[in-house]
């Protein structure tokens, strides 16, 4: 039995942010996979839910006009991975949330939940982080777009306003051209884990494949929000891939990685594996993109 | 006897209403009406309750009543420990358990009970009970050798320094044999982490007045004991409680204690009788209930140039959280082990079983021998690398010999057990060659294999009462009823204990049928399972029952066959007359034709009881191969072997189930589960699931488990334990495999990340400039 005040459910975006409006203490429920765990623990025993999980338009991933990759906010971790889109153009997405909780969290969680929850954590957040997804939201004024970098504000906190639901998060064009990812889950078992550190690479090469175009690296773990490794992202622009380059830009990372000290995991261990999945997840990628090391 | 069905995989009588979902639990049978109990646990880790306000707990709509440790007016002290009732006082149990506490002991201690019409009513009158409770805070301690420590908290007044008990054994002499002139010394600490068992079905059970008595349905391993327990906590006759046992979804030693049937009883009683039910949650499982316990050891052996024992001693501090339950019987099983394991002239070894402001330790399979196993095996491989032998020789060379007797226990070694498990696991495993592949790699990826092995015996004679008792029933058609006390909680005793009957009886095994739910009030006495006793035990009560009712089965069918009960036999199910073999009549036949003849009417029917009075040694090996990805800090196991000489397996399916479980418990153990607490408030930190790493299927590799059959002589039908052995090597053999493959041989459980990560910088294999940073 759950401790639920009221439900309310939702038949179209706009009624749902109308019964956001006449409920404001109400929160939204999607999946339910956190926000009923929640309810169960008595964090949010009584709460008001507005839910939106009966709305089939906020389902399924598409190319937009501008060719951004679009991916609705309720789509199931399980819909993700098994997505053609996503397989052909960033299936490290795919992969990263194919890691998310058991079968049956994935296929009921939705990515939507995943970033809004806020938690840096999340499986999906470092991989969106670093192929700069933008989150787009629908509220009482309308359409905003907002890069995920700006969306998350800190642990917990998103940037949504009264009334507003995430609705679809997208990966412009310029970020998935050409580009191959990888994501590494750092956890304490193989399933039905929460990520002790996640670092999700990605590597556009020049034509020639000798040289890094761009390489951008996000972390999960790292810090109270998902994150970015800008400083060893910086460096590897423009520069040969061999084994020194590749190193530097593994230690590197650590400018900018700092995790606190817990008892799920101490910053010396999250740092130190930070390191090591860098470099794993740079080379993994550097395969994918057909580049040769030293070549 | 024929061997019809003993021997093989019959298919357990209740896989099809479990596989359909027809088998009832526990709260599968609980009128939907019940109110619901829910407890409120101390928030402090040692202190006194000052005042309990329940004013505002009480005005929660649908909140019944409310209990607090102040409602106790009588203050029955109770044991919750499973164990058989003891006649001499000396010997029972400690009886240190209030039903409600004022004077709670841990963090998550019973302070008081909400009763409501339903969950969310009794949730939301906990959360503000928990507002309202005043408490003085005491100081605690977590650590067994720093609850010795003279100034250490006190938690119970007649055991001083917090020792529950102190035991010492001496053989030959230590110091004169450490004179020896060319002696190697061994040394090393060792060090388990506490555990909980994750059944998957959490402890439940409902209670409701009946006449003038009080029925109790629980999931529990021991109906007949709770029976007990529930009158001594409750001050009143035994009798006056009647203890049902549905199925049962796991218990593996937690529910081999006594919960919260007291407290559900007691407050069913306050109520008039009203039904009432008490359903744990996993996060109260975890620190509520019962764990395992964290033992730390200190070994050291004195070894002479050909690899044997000069001299060896044991020092054992046994973390018992802040109630006796089990008492000293965990560390005391360890420390016996250690002079029977690897036998040694001259021996001291010493135990402390400590009271700690931690969650109570109790039962769980393996009752304390994974601990031992650790420590024991570790420091076996320790001492074959000093001495530059093969592990798995140095085991050979050292290990309980064959026709070795124990004066005690009267048990002896039998087999050459030991070396048939070794010989059969190393060939499935490949370990010899796999020994020379993997030595001396480099590289930040790396393999090892390793083997361990352990102790362990059947049943708890000669330390307690080992008694079995069984009922059959013959209907109509010649089939049979059954009940035994060896409790069915998912380990399948209903089923072989079906096959020893059929085979016994000489009927086919879909005519016999267990009456699984035991019920206080109509299946004979029993004291439940545990201590791998059950298949050993119910043996003996079954073979004496069978036969009984087989005598009288026969001699029925004299008088309707005219033929003598010595030219007589029951083949599949027909009376058959043994001289020619002819078939005379079905026992279908005879059966309706004894209960409705008007010539002495009969319903054919047997019960007796057998009092054991032998025990088994049951022992086996693990290999265990891993690859370590040193960077990563992290252990993959690749394979697991187990294999066992339980004696004559009855049903081998259902044995390869229990070492599979067995073996996925000692991975979890080995690798990633420890229940940790705040050591600046002493409350729990990761009681549930996501943050207790337990192992899940994904940290599995397929689990091999096999066998070396001796029949056993002194059993029934040749058997002996295999429920809890499974368990017990699992840890060493993967850590004498990473300890293989990288070189650091680690002591401390489990081997998990954090573990490997401090190990490694320490030996050098990872760059250690992170390491400054804690």
């Amino acid at each position: 039995m759950y401790d639920i005040k009221a439900l309310y459910e939702a038949e179209s975006v706009q009624h749902a942010i109308e019964l956001l409006q006449e409920h404001p203490e109400a929160q939204i429920l999607a999946g339910g996979s956190d926000v009923l765990v929640q309810v169960r623990e008595g964090r949010r025993a009584g709460v008001e839910l507005v839910s939106i999980y009966m709305l089939d338009e906020l389902r399924g991933v598409s190319i937009d006009e501008e060719e951004n990759i679009r991916i609705g906010s309720l789509t199931s971790f399980s819909h993700i991975t098994n997505d053609p889109i996503i397989q052909k153009y960033i299936n490290v997405l795919g992969e990263a949330v194919d890691m998310v909780g058991g079968p049956q969290i994935r296929a009921i969680g939705t990515i939507g939940g995943n970033t809004c929850n806020g938690v840096t954590s999340a499986d999906s957040a470092s991989t969106l982080m670093a192929w700069d997804a933008i989150i787009e939201i629908t509220g009482p004024e309308g359409v905003r777009r907002v890069p995920i970098k700006d969306f998350y504000i800190k642990a917990k906190v998103v940037d949504l306003k009264p009334a507003e639901i995430q609705t679809a998060i997208l990966i412009p064009k310029e970020s998935y051209d050409r580009c191959f990812g990888h994501y590494i889950k750092y956890a304490m078992r193989n399933a039905l884990d929460i990520t002790t550190t996640g670092c999700s690479v990605n590597v556009r090469l020049s034509e020639d494949k000798k040289k890094f175009e761009r390489v951008r690296i996000g972390y999960g773990v790292a810090a109270p929000i998902p994150m970015r490794a800008t400083a060893a992202e910086e460096f590897l622009k423009g520069k040969a891939v061999n084994e020194k380059n590749i190193k530097a830009f593994s230690e590197m990372v650590l400018e900018d990685v700092n995790p606190r000290n817990s008892w799920r995991a101490s910053r010396a261990l999250r740092r130190h594996i930070s390191v090591v999945m860098a470099e794993r997840a740079l080379r993994d990628c550097i395969e994918q993109a057909g580049g040769v090391i030293n070549g | 006897m024929s061997k019809k069905y003993i021997g093989k995989s019959v298919i357990r009588h209740d896989a099809y209403d479990k596989a359909t979902g027809r088998t009832k639990y526990t709260d599968d049978l609980c009128d939907k009406g019940a109110l619901v109990i829910r407890v409120l646990h101390s928030s402090i880790a040692n202190g006194i309750v000052k005042k309990i306000d329940t004013k505002e707990a009480e005005k929660i709509p649908g909140v019944v009543r409310v209990f607090t440790c102040f409602d106790i007016k009588e203050k029955h002290y109770f044991p919750t420990a499973g164990h058989p009732w003891s006649t001499d006082p000396h010997h029972q149990d400690i009886c240190d358990r209030l039903i409600l506490t004022d004077r709670p002991l841990f963090h998550g201690d019973d302070i008081a009970a909400v009763v409501a019409e339903d969950e969310v009513a009794a949730s939301q009158a906990i959360r503000i009970l928990e507002k309202s409770v005043e408490y003085e805070e005491l100081p605690f301690v977590l650590d067994a050798q720093e609850a010795m420590e003279d100034g250490a908290p006190q938690l119970h007044e007649d055991y001083p320094n917090n020792v529950l008990a102190h035991t010492e054994i001496h053989m030959g002499n230590v110091e004169e044999a450490i004179k020896e002139k060319g002696l190697t010394k061994v040394e090393g600490w060792y060090e388990t982490q506490p555990v909980q068992h994750c059944h998957i079905e959490n402890f439940i059970c409902y209670a409701y007045g009946e006449g003038d008595r009080t029925v109790v349905v629980s999931s529990t391993q021991i109906p007949h004991i709770a029976r007990r327990v529930i009158g001594q906590a409750l001050g009143m006759d035994w009798g006056k409680f009647r203890v049902i046992k549905p199925f049962v979804g796991g218990g593996f030693g937690n529910k081999q204690d006594v919960l919260y049937e007291p407290l559900c009883a007691w407050i069913s009683i306050q109520l008039g009788g009203r039904l009432v039910k008490l359903d744990v949650s996993r996060e109260e499982t975890f620190i509520s209930n019962r764990i395992r316990h964290a033992i730390r050891y200190h070994i050291t052996s004195w070894m002479r140039k050909d690899g044997s024992f000069a001299a060896r001693t044991i020092k054992a501090w046994c973390n018992n959280g802040a109630y006796s339950s089990h008492g000293h019987a965990i560390a005391a099983k360890g420390l016996n082990a250690f002079p029977q394991l690897y036998p040694c002239d001259n021996i001291d070894g010493e135990t402390w079983t400590v009271y700690t402001n931690r969650s109570v330790a109790g039962a769980m399979r393996g009752y304390g021998m994974p601990q031992a196993s650790f420590a024991m095996e570790c420091h076996a491989e320790d001492c074959a690398r000093a001495m530059k032998m093969d592990p798995l020789e140095f085991r050979r060379k050292n290990l309980m010999p064959v026709g070795y007797y124990h004066a005690f226990s009267k048990n002896e070694l039998y087999s050459d057990t030991f070396n048939q498990c070794f010989d059969k696991g190393a060939e499935i495993i490949g370990y010899y060659d796999k020994v020379k592949k993997y030595k001396n790699q480099k590289g930040d990826i790396r393999r090892g294999i390793a083997v361990s092995t352990f102790w362990y015996n059947t049943a708890v004679y000669p330390i307690a009462l080992e008694t079995s008792s069984c009922r059959i029933v013959m209907n109509q058609d010649g089939s049979v009823q059954f009940q035994i006390g060896e409790t069915e909680i998912g380990q399948g005793a209903d089923t072989v204990a079906s096959q020893m009957i059929a085979d016994t009886l000489g009927i086919p095994v879909d005519m016999v049928h267990p009456i699984s739910n035991q019920d206080t009030d109509v299946c004979p006495f029993g004291t439940g399972v545990y201590a791998s006793r059950g298949t050993y035990t119910l043996g003996f009560s079954i073979r004496q029952t069978a036969e009984l009712l087989k005598e009288k089965v026969l001699e029925a069918a004299h008088q309707f066959t005219r033929m003598p009960v010595y030219n007589l036999d029951i083949v599949d199910g027909v009376i058959v007359r043994t001289t020619d073999g002819r078939e005379l009549m079905t026992l279908g036949e005879l059966a309706l034709a004894k209960l409705y003849t008007t010539e002495g009417s009969q319903h054919l029917t047997a019960e007796s009881t057998y009092q054991i009075k032998s025990n088994a040694y049951s022992f086996g090996c693990c290999f265990a191969e891993v690859e370590v990805d040193i960077p990563m800090c992290r252990v993959r196991l690749l394979n697991i072997v187990n294999v066992h000489d339980a004696g004559q397996i009855i049903n081998p399916m259902l044995a390869e189930g229990q070492v599979h479980g067995g073996q996925s418990m000692g991975i979890g153990y080995a690798l990633s589960e420890k229940l940790m607490w705040d050591e600046k408030t002493g409350a729990p930190l990761n009681n549930n699931l996501l943050d207790y790493k337990m192992s899940s299927f994904m940290d599995h590799p397929r689990l091999v488990g096999a066998f070396v059959e001796n029949y056993e002589p002194t059993s029934a039908y040749g058997t002996k334990g295999l429920g809890e052995p499974p368990v017990c090597p699992v840890a060493p053999a993967i850590r004498n495999a990473i300890g293989y493959a990288t070189g650091q041989y680690i002591n401390e459980l489990p081997l998990s990340p954090h573990t490997l990560f401090r190990e490694f910088t320490a030996g050098g294999l990872i760059n250690d400039s992170f390491a400054e940073e804690e």
